[in-house]
């Protein structure tokens, strides 16, 4: 089973002790600010399917210095199946990746009946959930430490993209967006992992290194690996970019191109490939790339294809190799920063 | 149709001045109106408005590059569709 992304707590004897509704003076579960605290930490990100009265779970969660833990609640009447489907919508993850963990059978089993891929456990269990393997992340990285913090910034970036009247792209522009790529250095290779692992949808060919590849990578001479970061005046969205070439003799050649979900509706998806465009033209060679067609990498696809790249090879399988003569090259979009 | 196209890429980009207008055979692309976002958006707006899907084979800039070509790539993929 993949590693967990998030994880869906009820509230009424699974976080305290108690029915709120009945008993205004619930007292949490022994050990269980820490547990949440120490899944925090780990990057894993939390939430709430809790049949209750929003506002005074709200203030009782404030009372325990626990609310800011938790990503969009559900606090509600609504079957709890119905409230992970919406947690899972917002987030913008696989219901693969979620567990939901509650105190009563019955929305345990509504919640499995409905979405058979969330993993459900009873909150019995809840001072084993440390040692879930699933909740053990291979790599904690100083991404994972801020991934709450990176979501809750998205929180106020979409409220003001809600409001804001006009074009998309002059919204873009008043964020003060920073686009910033580097070499790859030893720090951000365990990001640079967990970069591959868990990126699909803007992601050239899906292939994964391990740690020691990487690092061989990073220092070679007939290699560049490149990270981005993209910040804006809410903050920074951390390392959400990856891509890998080998210098060959006449060619540059794409291994590795992705770019996190989590900044697609900001535009910056090719800025990173420009790059690699403009170096190689500097260079004097022509640009080829591996690519691997899948059903969920549409807009990988059109990006290389918008950017002039041609299909030379392509096999049954989806294995495409691309190549650009870089006569042509976008210019990158006025409203954001490069930093090289 | 056309005026739809045109419609749709003067809202969506601001690169683009109130004082130019978008002749139907300007290369959007060389002129430098367009980003990957915008390619996102025009591509997403062409199957949803037209009701069609562009695929992979299609899927080349210069079937994007101007009004025209536009047009003539919807005309193409919704004939064969009623016939």
């Amino acid at each position: 089973m993949k590693e967990s992304k998030c994880i869906i707590w009820d509230l009424d004897n699974t976080i305290w002790d108690g029915v709120l509704l009945e008993d205004k003076n619930v007292k949490l579960k022994d050990n269980i600010s820490e547990i949440i605290k120490e899944i925090d930490k780990r990057g894993i990100l939390q939430s709430i399917a809790s049949k209750n009265n929003h506002e005074d779970a709200i203030k009782k969660l404030e009372e325990f210095g626990l609310d800011q833990y938790f990503l969009y609640p559900e606090i509600n009447w609504n079957a709890k199946s119905l409230s992970v489907k919406n947690i899972k919508e917002n987030i913008n993850i696989g219901f693969d990746t979620l567990i939901f963990i509650d105190d009563q059978p019955f929305e345990r089993d509504e919640v499995n009946s409905e979405l058979e891929t969330v993993e459900c456990i009873d909150a019995l269990e809840y001072k084993t959930l440390l040692e879930n393997p699933r909740l053990n992340p291979k790599f904690i990285t100083s991404d994972s430490e801020k991934r709450r913090k990176m979501y809750m910034d998205d929180i106020k970036r979409k409220v003001e993209e809600e409001e804001y009247q006009g074009p998309e792209e002059s919204f873009l522009k008043t964020l003060d967006m920073v686009f910033k790529i580097k070499p790859a250095g030893s720090e951000d290779l365990k990001r640079a992992l967990e970069l591959t692992e868990r990126t699909h949808q803007l992601n050239s060919t899906g292939v994964t290194f391990s740690y020691e590849e990487l690092d061989e990578f990073r220092t070679s001479d007939t290699h560049r690996l490149y990270v981005c970061e993209l910040t804006d005046k809410y903050g920074s969205y951390g390392k959400i970019g990856l891509a890998l070439v080998e210098l060959q003799e006449n060619v540059n050649h794409m291994k590795l191109l992705l770019m996190s979900c989590r900044v697609m509706s900001r535009g910056v998806g090719s800025l990173l490939l420009y790059h690699i465009m403009n170096e190689t033209k500097q260079d004097g060679k022509t640009l080829t790339a591996d690519f691997l067609r899948t059903d969920r990498n549409k807009i990988m696809y059109v990006t290389y294809k918008f950017a002039n790249f041609k299909e030379i090879e392509r096999s049954d399988d989806g294995h495409i190799v691309f190549e650009n003569d870089l006569t042509f090259i976008p210019p990158n979009p006025e409203y954001i920063k490069m930093e090289l | 149709m056309k005026e739809k196209i045109v419609k749709f890429i003067s809202d969506n980009l601001i690169n683009l001045d109130d004082e130019i207008e978008i002749k139907d055979d300007d290369n959007i692309f060389e002129k430098g109106f367009v980003n990957s976002l915008f390619s996102m958006k025009l591509l997403n707006y062409i199957e949803t408005e037209f009701n069609m899907e562009v695929d992979d084979d299609d899927m080349e800039i210069s079937n994007f590059s101007s009004v025209n070509r536009i047009e003539a790539l919807i005309k193409k993929k919704t004939e064969v569709l009623s016939d």
